[in-house]
């Protein structure tokens, strides 16, 4: 039997708000436990939420991305459970009514294929501290830092069909809200992060089959690994004649494997109910259209003005928009290249992104500035230097050698275009080796490139190539 | 001093007849004496009230005074007080020092009154006889085996023993109402979001709110004038103009409509409560207002309504004591779920865990439907009743308890009849409309009181109105036998 995976992905993005989503304390990662949670943070007695109104902002300003409908009310609820990093024994969170509804985005598939996810909604939430569970000698300790920061739980309809297109719509998601600039899409710090609801079912039939959420997917790669794995392992256990159990697994990278942490009959009961601390958020047009016009363009309309714009391939244009610094680097070398756009796109996705996956290195990191890197092929264009110094300029200036103008100056690598002097070494080379001379000339025409590289070896790769060609082709063919 | 009123009190020390550290020593020295005997407070504060005290002085010499600069306070134990225990009743907060101040405490302190201490209450707020103190009993200084009222017993005992001038409590339920009718005093329960809830440790948000307990309408109001106001700290506070309640005070009750509803005066109403609240209102006739005879149907439904939402929403606002972060933890847990169930089921009393077992239960999947989601349609039928009344009529009467000050013991083991002794206050919490609860006369010696109801923000017509009758009659000015000197 040929098994259909069936996946919905739920998104946890944390918000770049300066203060929590419902109190004045910093969000700012990594500071000694417990300095940046204030009595709210800390569940005292008799403190209230208060919240934020920049992380209802960003979550339109997603909502819109999407084309989702933005909730005109929308209700904070108290989800209800006990852990110790969770200080009021609740959490803050959107249930019922959230503040994002239906929308949708578009993925691209490596064979160029789109398919369009639902998302089926996205609510404002609070998040909980973290257990440390080393160095308390028989204790946990706790640190509280983390509780309240704002986040956004996205969760997309069961619209995914494989752990590849799983992983295209979380990278999609995951470029967005860094193009909207509200997350900084940090995983190791876990600013996103992503938990998957699995199941399998035989090929032609639509109601879905029992799920299993996935928990703990902290990259790209486990999340690919991690449904690879219980997609397997579902099918393993019907094909066997048993059945799939509705619980929660979690994935350990280490092991490689995934494993139950609890299942629906010990899920807790929430208790959820409206938080009566918290007044129903209630948004008009105007508040919606001021956050619309705040909107940068989009990933996918970038996209397509690339390859319009630009002439870019689809495959291009999609590398070169997967994140909003990528393209805007792009966009700025091209400027600086002054019209070589061809060129710029070759050299960002070929020997720019090669240095930088050699560096381990991201856009934002790179040595070599849009600036400079646009400088350099605006001297491809104009001649001064050919492309294969080029490569030589361009390890310069990743070293910090400075710009392609100083180095090229510095190095002398200017191009040779004085067809004298081209002439006049050309002669000298025709006159040094008479014998192949001859045996060109007797119709052995490969040993053109022989010429060639003679010309280049005596100019130190100096020579305009094709102004050496020219000459040599014309001395060749005369007399 | 002790039998003045505030409004006299201020002039006092105005007029330098008396300093505020004399003001306070005397309350001090009365709270030495009788505490023992009444249990009002859970901690005398006596070394920041006297501080207080100079620096209310200095104040008073400096010309910087405010209206209530110097006068002594008790604070419910609800408040969180800076720097000083705020316990909540519990044992689960006995430890507790507070580390920041309710916004109504830092407007007391901002306007200069003195802290005296924090009054007993029942445990949580959650009781109608401040009998599930971890700290004892109150008893009510006009019977001293009887109760006081709950859930501000406390404050109430303290200001009628006339130990404190007026005090802070708070009214989920009838907390202010109850208490001051049962002790002969004036309470008044504002309009949900006129004073901020800001550290006052919740029992059920969406009905809390915390009001003043006094001798007399006008200084109900001067602490109204200090308290109310809006809050950024409490989303739910209202961003309305304060009015000056002291104001409006003496104005003529010409043209004022009483709405008298049938329902407050059917079964369970002890007669000679009724009479005298029929009479008071006769009184009111013979000033000048109009009677009108009204109906609130659906009040009927008020106390299981209540007994839904505000244990649903104790349930979660309770949650977050759980022995991690502070208060009472258990001894030498063996793992996490043995400390929570320790710390919980031994930090808490036994009221306090039957209202979260209730609110648990109410808000549990296959329930939250029939139980909370039906209660919430309830109290917006709840509230419609009173907009339609306050249509024809500007303010409602009727008893604020359905009998005097009951024996201690007698309701404790008895959970409804104990619910039931706030049957004319709470629908007023549930439609979030301020109440004033005065002194209407005496039964067997012991006080009853009159509730006025108003509409949304009309706290300012009911203290005119209290403050009128009491103009006219003194059951406010009148002091337990024990406690006269």
């Amino acid at each position: 039997m040929s098994w259909e995976t069936v996946i919905g992905l739920e998104i946890h993005v944390q918000l770049a708000t300066k203060s929590k989503i419902f109190s004045a304390a910093s969000t700012a990662y990594g500071a000694e436990p417990n300095t940046q949670a204030c009595a709210i943070d800390l569940g005292m007695p008799g403190v209230l939420p208060v919240l934020n109104g920049e992380a209802v902002r960003m979550a339109v300003k997603f909502g819109l991305a999407v084309e989702a409908r933005i909730a005109p009310r929308s209700v904070f609820a108290r989800k209800n459970y006990f852990y110790p990093d969770l200080p009021k024994g609740y959490q803050i969170s959107q249930y019922e009514l959230p503040i994002v509804g239906l929308g949708h985005l578009d993925i691209h598939l490596d064979d160029g294929a789109s398919r369009r996810i639902g998302i089926t909604r996205a609510h404002l939430e609070e998040d909980a501290g973290k257990s440390l569970h080393e160095d308390f000698h028989g204790c946990s300790g706790i640190d509280l830092n983390r509780a309240g920061t704002p986040l956004l739980e996205i969760v997309s309809e069961p619209d995914l069909r494989s752990a590849r297109e799983a992983v295209a719509y979380m990278k999609k998601i995951h470029a967005l809200v860094r193009y909207l600039e509200i997350c900084d899409g940090n995983m190791q710090e876990g600013s996103f992060r992503c938990d998957a609801n699995v199941s399998v079912r035989p090929a032609g039939q639509t109601a879905l089959g029992t799920r299993t959420e996935l928990k703990n997917l902290n990259s790209f790669r486990f999340v690919e690994r991690a449904i690879n794995l219980e997609v397997e392992r579902q099918i393993d256990v019907l094909e066997g004649g048993g059945s799939v159990v509705q619980e929660t697994r979690l994935y350990d990278s280490a092991r490689d494997e995934t494993r139950s942490m609890r299942s629906k009959e010990e899920a807790f009961d929430y208790r959820y109910f409206p938080d009566p601390d918290l007044l129903p958020v209630i948004l008009d047009e105007d508040y919606i259209e001021a956050v619309r016009e705040t909107l940068p363009e989009l990933p996918d309309a970038r996209r397509e003005r690339f390859m319009y714009e630009y002439g870019l391939s689809a495959y291009e244009a999609d590398v070169l928009t997967a994140s909003r610094e990528m393209a805007d680097y792009f966009e700025a070398a091209e400027r600086a290249s002054d019209g070589e756009t061809r060129l710029t796109a070759n050299w960002v996705m070929g020997d720019l992104m090669g240095a930088l996956n050699k560096a381990g290195l991201d856009i934002t990191e790179s040595p070599v500035s849009a600036q400079m890197l646009g400088g350099m092929i605006r001297r491809i264009g104009d001649e001064t230097i050919s492309g294969k110094i080029a490569k030589q300029v361009f390890a310069a200036m990743w070293q910090g050698e400075g710009d392609a103008d100083e180095i090229i100056e510095q190095k002398g690598l200017k191009q040779v275009t004085d067809s004298g002097a081209i002439e006049q070494i050309i002669d000298g080379i025709l006159a040094a080796n008479p014998q192949q001379l001859e045996q060109y000339r007797a119709g052995k025409e490969k040993l053109f490139g022989f010429f060639v590289g003679q010309v280049m070896k005596a100019t130190q790769g100096k020579a305009n190539p094709a102004q050496v060609n020219a000459i040599l082709k014309q001395k060749l063919s005369s007399s | 001093m002790h039998k003045q009123s505030i409004a006299s009190l201020a002039q006092g020390l105005r007029q330098g007849d008396f300093s505020s550290e004399e003001l306070t020593r005397h309350f001090l020295d009365r709270i030495h004496r009788y505490n023992g005997a009444l249990n009002c407070f859970i901690t005398v504060t006596e070394e920041v009230a006297l501080a207080d005290a100079r620096e209310a002085d200095r104040r008073l010499r400096a010309g910087e005074a405010h209206a209530l600069t110097g006068i002594p306070l008790a604070h419910k134990d609800i408040f969180c007080t800076d720097g000083v225990r705020t316990s909540c009743a519990s044992r689960m907060l006995d430890n507790f020092i507070a580390p920041y101040d309710a916004t109504v405490i830092q407007s007391f302190k901002a306007a200069g009154a003195v802290m005296l201490g924090k009054a007993n209450m029942d445990e949580f707020a959650m009781g109608s006889s401040n009998e599930t103190s971890y700290y004892g009993p109150v008893g009510n200084p006009w019977d001293t085996a009887r109760v006081p009222g709950g859930s501000s017993g406390g404050s109430a005992a303290a200001v009628a023993a006339r130990l404190a001038p007026a005090a802070t409590g708070t009214d989920t339920g009838g907390s202010i109402r109850q208490p001051a009718a049962l002790c002969g005093l004036t309470g008044l329960k504002p309009t949900y979001g006129r004073v901020s809830r800001y550290g006052m440790i919740a029992f059920a948000s969406s009905l809390d709110q915390g009001g003043p307990l006094a001798l007399t309408a006008q200084d109900a109001a001067l602490l109204m004038n200090v308290m109310a106001g809006f809050d950024e700290k409490d989303s739910t506070s209202i961003d309305q103009p304060v009015p000056d309640y002291c104001a409006a005070l003496d104005q003529p009750l010409d043209g004022l409509r009483i709405g008298v509803p049938r329902e407050f005066f059917g079964d369970g109403l002890d007669a000679a409560v009724g009479e005298l609240v029929q009479a008071a209102i006769g009184q009111y006739q013979r000033m000048g207002a109009a009677i009108v005879e009204i109906s609130l149907p659906n009040t009927r439904y008020s106390a299981p309504t209540y007994y839904v939402v505000a244990p649903a929403e104790c349930s979660s606002n309770l949650s977050r004591f759980d022995g991690v972060r502070y208060g009472y933890r258990c001894e030498d847990p063996v793992d996490l779920m043995d400390l929570y169930k320790r710390s919980r089921g031994e930090g808490f009393g036994a009221e306090v865990k039957r209202r979260i077992m209730i609110g648990t239960y109410a808000l549990s999947a296959g329930y939250y439907d029939a139980y909370y989601l039906k209660a919430q349609k309830l109290r917006q039928l709840i509230s419609d009743d009173f907009k339609k009344a306050f249509v024809e009529v500007d303010v409602i009467m009727g008893p604020t308890t359905p009998t005097t000050a009951f024996a201690a013991g007698d309701k404790l083991n008895d959970p409804i009849q104990m619910y039931l002794s706030d049957i004319y206050t709470i629908a007023v919490n549930l439609a979030g409309l301020p109440a004033i609860s005065i002194p209407c006369g005496f039964s067997a010696g012991l006080p009853v009181g009159l509730q006025i109801i108003g509409g949304y923000f009309k706290e300012a017509q009911l203290l005119h109105i209290a403050h009128r009758y009491q103009q006219e009659t003194d059951w406010h000015a009148r002091v337990p036998e024990a406690f006269e000197t």
